[in-house]
């Protein structure tokens, strides 16, 4: 497959392109089931040879140019892909977590109408191939494009149901608040250019190790301006807000644009640029503090939320917020390891999600679940495994890699990298918060929905019913992957002394180097860690498994049993103004309508009224039309229809020519 | 006889005399028949201009062609005065039945 990894992506456009023809000729949903799992799963299946392929040769990175896309002076733009160690982990578990979504696809939509049904497989296909682009691109130009065909993707399935006006303005402001985030991308692309002349990643990265202190400026303005785009794509402080809104969509979309893949394209693109964030030290104290900002406050938003979908997606903007704050100390391979295990977890943890609300007849509100223990025992334990894997508790899959993350933050502040100790020590200690308030939103959201008595009334407890094998099957996989996945793929051997069983920090290594250590004050996190004694290593350990089973039991506490949420009615009651902080989510959203949506409408309003009206319309155009009117008016008095002062006018126009000409 | 040329310059005065005279008369002049023949004398104080040159440049050795360009341009302006006067003659005719009078004056309608 090496050298045709172009087949990979273009799989999955076939099959968007077949299932718009299908849906267009109305075709029945098993062929529509056919073609579009189909072709997902080819892809698949032509990832791992190629995965297998990658892996039985000596180079390092494949590069593949198919032709030039760009050729304008010496701006010149390749259509190339490269499979290198992170593009090779990024391709197998987009293409697999995404199979499983398509396969789960199948019985979740089932209800739909076959146009419908053929136009979600469609979009879904898309989204695929644009996600593949997006990893497989060898240079920024190439990365955008499938940056922007994910986003164009995920609007269209967010706004799936187009008939509920919710669900379309949730896709429009996804759209929107992505845009802010892509112009700081593009401007990065540009910096890129400008500044060293290409915009492949093998070149940036060769121009940069040269000299990374001569070249700090240029690299801290685009790393900065590159975060912005990954601030808008992967949800993060401030532009988080369309991240919650775009649970509107079905389910299985949530689960693999809004949590396994599509919104880690961030984190992905600031690893794939580590070069510029080793090179700026600014830049990746922002990274950090943002992501780590955005971690808490996120989490918070979950403690309070009682729409199942909504816990998740704060959930998810929490966790892309641990990434962030990992690849802010350069720990850029806990970053995607975090990415891949949560792709785990989270998928999991949605269509699981989706497999209640497909039993609750559409309920989302947990308060009108609970007890779905009885009725759903396959999705209940692949639940239950998967918030195991998020909160943290030891050898889960979420556990391994977030507490890579941790313990990198702590030795980063232990190690004072980059001169600022104090403020990463600090981001520990709030990550730390956030890994508890984890814990307690997500067994939260498991004791309300399976446990203690269902609370939806008789008539919906009659339809409670566990999902098809097409459901089912995929929540096993992923469950049993949120169980392995994290020790098979990244065992903290350094705890054992046996540091070669992190496969994937060995695997990563070659493409996320620490640049040449000419100047001392940029270090990798990644030798930073060696900086932190081994029983401090041990001590993080057992800190954050303490933290995470704390939330656990103070969820237990709150919601299981007779006394079951008076704990936390009785909290809520004690601190109301924080309660209701939580639960209207800071009000962000009502803050940025009154200072950005309407000043805009404002200013929208004012172009429309007084510019597009009264100035261009009746200014411009009518006053332009009155006034050869009234000019007319007057000089329509020459026209006296009298011959004799025509002949006077030629007679004294000659004259004039006359003296004028002599 | 004794052969005076007349001096060209004389010639041209009175082409301009009977060009002021003619434009005169077409500002002033309110019957058409009048306009109209004060019209033909500007024609032929042009004729007349036409040929004090053409006598003129018949003078020197190399202006014979220029002086027949000038003379013949004198027919071409008579006959464009003839086709005019056919045109003019049959608008004052039609202008006669319609109004009773060849007057411009009372020919106004087409204005403001």
């Amino acid at each position: 497959m090496l050298g045709n990894l172009w087949l990979i992506p273009i799989l999955c456009l076939a099959g968007a392109a077949a299932n718009l023809a299908l849906g267009m000729l109305r075709a029945n949903k098993r062929l529509v089931s056919i073609v579009g799992v189909g072709s997902v799963g080819l892809a698949t299946v032509t990832t791992f040879i190629a995965l297998s392929e990658y892996l039985g040769q000596a180079r390092d990175v494949i590069r593949e140019t198919y032709f030039t896309w760009i050729a304008a002076g010496e701006f010149v733009v390749d259509a190339s892909f490269q499979l290198d160690q992170l593009s090779a982990i990024m391709i197998s578990f987009v293409t697999f977590v995404g199979f499983l979504i398509h396969v789960y696809s199948i019985g979740y939509m089932h209800g739909e109408t076959d146009r419908g049904y053929a136009r979600y497989f469609a979009y879904l296909n898309l989204f695929m191939f644009s996600m593949l682009v997006l990893v497989l691109g060898s240079n920024l130009p190439v990365l955008f494009i499938g940056w922007e065909g994910v986003g164009l993707c995920s609007y269209l399935l967010i706004g799936y149901y187009y008939e509920q006006e919710y669900c379309a303005t949730a896709g429009k402001k996804a759209f929107i608040v992505n845009r802010i985030g892509d112009f700081g991308f593009l401007l990065a692309i540009f910096a890129a250019f400008a500044a060293f002349g290409t915009s492949e990643f093998l070149g940036l990265r060769e121009a940069v190790a040269v000299d990374p202190g001569g070249v700090r400026a240029a690299a801290t303005v685009i790393g900065l301006l590159l975060f912005v785009g990954a601030i808008g794509k992967s949800a993060q402080l401030p532009l988080y807000v369309w991240l919650p809104d775009a649970m509107a969509g079905p389910t299985p979309v949530s689960a693999l644009i809004h949590a396994a893949t599509m919104v880690t394209a961030g984190v992905y693109m600031v690893a794939r640029t580590n070069f510029f964030y080793q090179a700026s030290p600014a830049a990746m104290l922002t990274v950090a503090v943002v992501g780590g900002l955005t971690a808490v406050f996120a989490a918070t938003i979950g403690l309070a939320q009682n729409d199942i979908k909504k816990v998740l997606a704060y959930s998810t903007v929490s966790q892309l917020g641990y990434m962030f704050l990992g690849a802010g100390v350069g720990a850029f391979i806990a970053a995607i390891f975090h990415v891949v295990t949560h792709a785990f977890f989270k998928a999991c943890l949605f269509l699981g999600s989706g497999s209640v609300i497909h039993a609750c007849g559409g309920e989302q509100d947990m308060r009108k679940m609970g007890g779905l223990r009885k009725h759903m025992p396959i999705t209940y334990w692949t639940f239950v495994v998967a918030t195991l894997a998020i909160a943290g508790i030891p050898l889960f899959a979420g556990f391994v890699s977030k507490d890579e993350i941790l313990a990198k933050v702590f030795a980063a502040g232990a190690v004072d990298l980059n001169h600022f100790g104090s403020l990463y020590t600090l981001l520990w200690v709030l990550a730390v918060a956030g890994a508890f308030m984890t814990a307690f939103y997500m067994f939260r959201a498991v004791y309300m929905t399976f446990h203690g008595e269902f609370r939806g009334g008789h008539e919906a407890e009659h339809h409670l019913h566990e999902s098809p094998p097409s459901m089912t099957l995929p929540l096993i996989i992923l469950g049993a992957l949120s169980v392995v996945g994290g020790i098979l793929i990244g065992f903290p051997g350094q705890l054992f002394h046996r540091p070669e069983l992190n496969r994937i920090e060995h695997f990563l290594h070659p493409v996320m180097a620490p640049l040449a250590a000419a100047h001392g004050e940029v270090a990798n996190a990644g030798q930073a860690a060696h900086g932190v004694s081994l029983p401090t290593e041990w001590v993080l350990v057992i800190t954050s498994v303490l933290v995470a089973v704390a939330g656990w039991m103070v969820a237990r506490n709150f919601y299981v049993g007779d006394q079951a949420f008076a704990p936390a009615r009785r909290l809520a009651e004690r601190f109301p103004f924080v309660h209701k902080l939580l639960l209207n989510k800071y009000w962000v959203d009502e803050l940025y309508d009154a200072v950005v949506v309407r000043p805009f409408f404002g200013l929208a309003r004012f172009s429309w009224k007084v510019v597009d009206v009264v100035i261009i319309d009746t200014v411009f155009v009518n006053g332009s039309a009155f006034a050869v009117e009234l000019t007319g008016d007057f000089l329509r008095f020459l026209q006296t229809g009298n011959v004799r002062n025509y002949a006077l006018s030629v007679a004294l126009g000659i004259l004039v020519l006359a003296v004028v000409l002599w | 006889m004794t052969d005076i040329p007349i001096p060209h310059t004389w010639v041209l005065a009175l082409s301009a005399a009977l060009f002021a005279i003619g434009t005169l008369g077409v500002l002033l002049r309110r019957n058409g028949i009048a306009i109209f023949l004060s019209l033909e004398l500007m024609l032929n104080s042009a004729n007349l201009a036409f040929v004090a040159f053409a006598m003129t440049l018949a003078a020197r050795p190399d202006g014979a062609e220029a002086a027949l360009a000038g003379q013949l341009f004198v027919f071409f302006v008579i006959g464009v005065a003839a086709a005019e006067a056919a045109v003019g003659l049959a608008l004052f005719i039609a202008l006669h039945r319609l109004k009773g009078a060849i007057d411009v004056d009372r020919v106004n309608i087409l204005r403001w």
